[in-house]
């Protein structure tokens, strides 16, 4: 993994990093294939329908809470069945601080600033919401963490549900639209046309849920490779080594749960605005568990996984249901048999079954083995070794 | 007085049923180091199972057969996965097991659809009532069956050379392996244990005052997490203290709702989780949780 550094790598860089000539050689073509990549995403507004703009942008919003959640169980080791709650804690605080007061079935509360405060609010307000709870991670290891962890869903949940001026309770709210300085992300206002094709909601919130992403992928990228990241995943490696080299176990565990829960934050920012409307309910265990899904698949401990599985296990079900007519086994919903969303979590279970059972790399280790394939065996001195490396990945 | 006194009773069969769960939990984790997420979906599959036979073959047969398939799912795990990743860290294994529950959890909602399935139990929802203490005779037969499978389980694992086997597993796997002792044998025995257990809780937990079995029996049996996370996860002794102090403090919670409306209504429900955190705070090995030594 690029973005992965044992300890002994750390204690000996000289002895494992490869020739810096032919580093250099694959950096340009990965820099060259994201350029591509990049420009596809940029210029798949004109060309694709909005079904696949909207599902786009679920996607993003996913990425982000995936790369955050992947940060504290991947990199960190730290298990949380937490990241639904800090979802919901952004998304709220979103529509309350942005949203309007007014209500007709039961009366809410909303502060009407404008949409850019109520996003930063959200992020921010997550991030203390996973500061407030990073003394009981603190005190907790591994299963413990992840049960308390478990605990704090049902307790926001709750939470949530009572507080039904802020949240709307069962019934939910709608989220209001996302503008920038002036710029509304509607489908009006101002009219706007690229080459011809008219740039609605869907191809605007495209870009915002482009931008986004990629920030966040590069922010976790870096912070990957600084100091601190490498300080986290010798926490995770071991935490009586990472005290003896010096790192401030304590301090790491209660930043990473901060960072973490800031992008969750901010995904659910996004899933609000993807959605339309936010109801607690959709803030349940279930999502943390797909959360769980979306890095287990991807790869525990990769950046790129998390986006991965994030693109797998969200796409699949809205795929599923858009063509559900044309799918063996599954039907359309009040047809008896296999719904669609169904069909799509049976898979991930089993996806998540077969990962830890022969791929504990997930995505990004199968892609890793298939390239391996093609690549030329290196003449002097043999690589370390990978599969050692995928394994210690995974902890 | 009455009322405390009935919450408590109700609250100690709560907790029964909650510590035969958790029981389970902590059996599984002594023998196989695997955090069972999916228990809730096991003991919906031993309830779902009761009840779609209990018209064909009658209660009590049904009833059997329901633990058994159960039992027989647990193995099934055990021996086509768990077995396979022995020495795996804890976390991908608790990661396996989310896996099959979503997949177990997804067809069992299916299977149900919108129908409350009637477990039929033959006492269906009478309601005994003993000097002005009042319970449903569901709880209190739930009470009872888990009194005696407790007492069972304690004696089988002070005295059988399978208890004897499993303690010594849990001290030191390596070291059992050399004495002769079979680990998978155990790790098995344990899983067909938790399940069974498992699936008893789910029949008692689907009869009166619940309405019946739908998927939001999963849900509650997560309750017993916090169960024997607060006993202390590799501790049969603490799940059962464990189990009675989270069913206590849940039937208490609901029961004086009215007095509690400050903390919102359903309060109960998040009771056990609650308690969970506060202790842990205090204890992050549970109460009688071996404390965790690390050695350089």
């Amino acid at each position: 993994m690029s973005d992965t550094t044992t300890i002994g790598e750390q204690l000996a860089p000289a002895a494992s990093s490869t020739p810096p000539t032919r580093r250099s050689g694959l950096l340009s073509l990965r820099t060259l294939l994201l350029l591509v990549a990049l420009v596809l995403l940029l210029v798949t507004p004109i060309y694709v329908e909005e079904f696949w703009l909207r599902t786009g942008f679920a996607v993003f919003g996913a990425i982000i809470g995936a790369i955050g959640l992947n940060l504290l169980v991947g990199t960190t080791g730290q298990l949380s069945l937490a990241h639904a709650f800090f979802l919901a804690v952004g998304a709220i605080t979103y529509v309350y601080v942005s949203g309007e007061s007014g209500g007709t079935a039961e009366v809410i509360d909303g502060l009407g600033l404008p949409p850019l405060v109520g996003m930063v609010a959200g992020v921010l307000l997550a991030g203390i919401a996973g500061l407030l709870f990073s003394p009981v991670a603190a005190r907790l290891r591994g299963i413990y963490l992840g049960v308390a962890s478990l605990g704090l869903v049902f307790i926001g949940q709750h939470v949530l549900n009572t507080y039904t001026r802020v949240t709307g309770g069962f019934n939910g709210r709608t989220a209001p639209e996302f503008s920038l300085f002036g710029f509304t992300f509607g489908s009006t206002d101002p009219d706007l046309f690229v080459a011809g094709v008219k740039f609605g909601e869907a191809e605007r919130l495209w870009y915002l849920g482009l931008a986004l992403a990629l920030v966040a992928y590069v922010f976790a990228k870096n912070l990957l490779r600084s100091r601190p990241g490498r300080a986290l995943q010798t926490l995770r490696d071991s935490e009586v080594a990472a005290a003896v080299m010096g790192v401030d176990v304590q301090g790491y565990k209660a930043r990473v749960f901060l960072v973490s829960s800031m992008y969750a934050g901010l995904a659910g920012v996004l899933y609000a605005l993807s959605i339309g409307s936010v109801a607690p309910e959709s803030f349940a265990l279930d999502l943390s568990v797909l959360y769980l899904a979306m890095i287990v698949l991807g790869g525990l401990g990769s950046v790129g996984g998390a986006a991965l599985g994030a693109l797998f296990v969200t796409a699949l079900p809205l795929v599923f249901q858009e063509y559900a007519g044309s799918l063996p086994f599954v039907n359309e919903p009040g047809q008896g048999g296999v719904s669609a969303g169904q069909a799509a979590r049976l898979l991930f279970g089993l996806a998540i079954v077969l990962v830890v059972l022969f791929e504990p790399a997930g995505l990004v280790g199968l892609g890793k083995r298939i390239t391996g394939l093609f690549r030329r065996k290196p003449r002097t001195s043999p690589s370390p070794p990978r599969t050692t490396d995928s394994t210690k990945e995974h902890s | 007085m009455n009322t405390f006194l009935t919450l408590l009773l109700n609250g100690i069969s709560l907790g029964a049923i909650y510590a035969l769960i958790a029981l389970g939990f902590a059996v599984i984790f002594k023998a196989s180091e695997v955090v069972s997420f999916m228990h809730g979906s096991l003991l919906l599959f031993g309830a779902f199972t009761i009840a779609k036979l209990n018209a064909s073959i009658g209660f009590f047969p049904a009833f059997i057969v329901g633990v058994l398939a159960t039992a027989g799912v647990g193995l099934l795990v055990e021996r086509l996965l768990i077995n396979r990743l022995r020495g795996a860290p804890v976390i991908s294994l608790a990661i396996l097991t989310i896996g099959i529950d979503i997949m177990m959890l997804t067809e069992l909602t299916r299977r149900i659809g919108s129908d409350i399935l009637n477990a039929g139990h033959p006492w269906g929802g009478d309601f005994v009532r003993i000097g002005g203490i009042g319970i449903t005779e569901n709880r209190l037969y739930a009470m009872v069956t888990a009194a005696v499978l407790i007492a069972l389980f304690f004696t089988a694992f002070k005295f059988s050379s399978w208890g004897v086997a499993m303690r010594a597993s849990a001290e030191d796997g390596e070291t059992a392996a050399l004495m002769g002792i079979k680990l998978g044998r155990v790790s098995a025995l344990a899983w067909v244990i938790g399940a069974g257990l498992a699936a008893v809780a789910g029949l008692f937990l689907v009869g009166s005052p619940t309405p019946g079995v739908a998927p939001g029996v999963h849900s509650v049996a997560l309750r017993a997490f916090p169960a024997a996370i607060l006993g202390g996860l590799d501790s049969t002794g603490g799940a059962l203290v464990g189990g009675l102090i989270i069913g206590i403090a849940e039937a208490m919670a609901s029961g004086y709702q009215d007095q509690l409306l400050f903390l919102g209504r359903g309060f109960g429900d998040v009771v056990p989780y609650v308690v969970m955190i506060l202790v842990l705070l205090v204890r992050p090995s549970g109460l009688f949780g071996t404390k965790e030594l690390t050695r350089v």
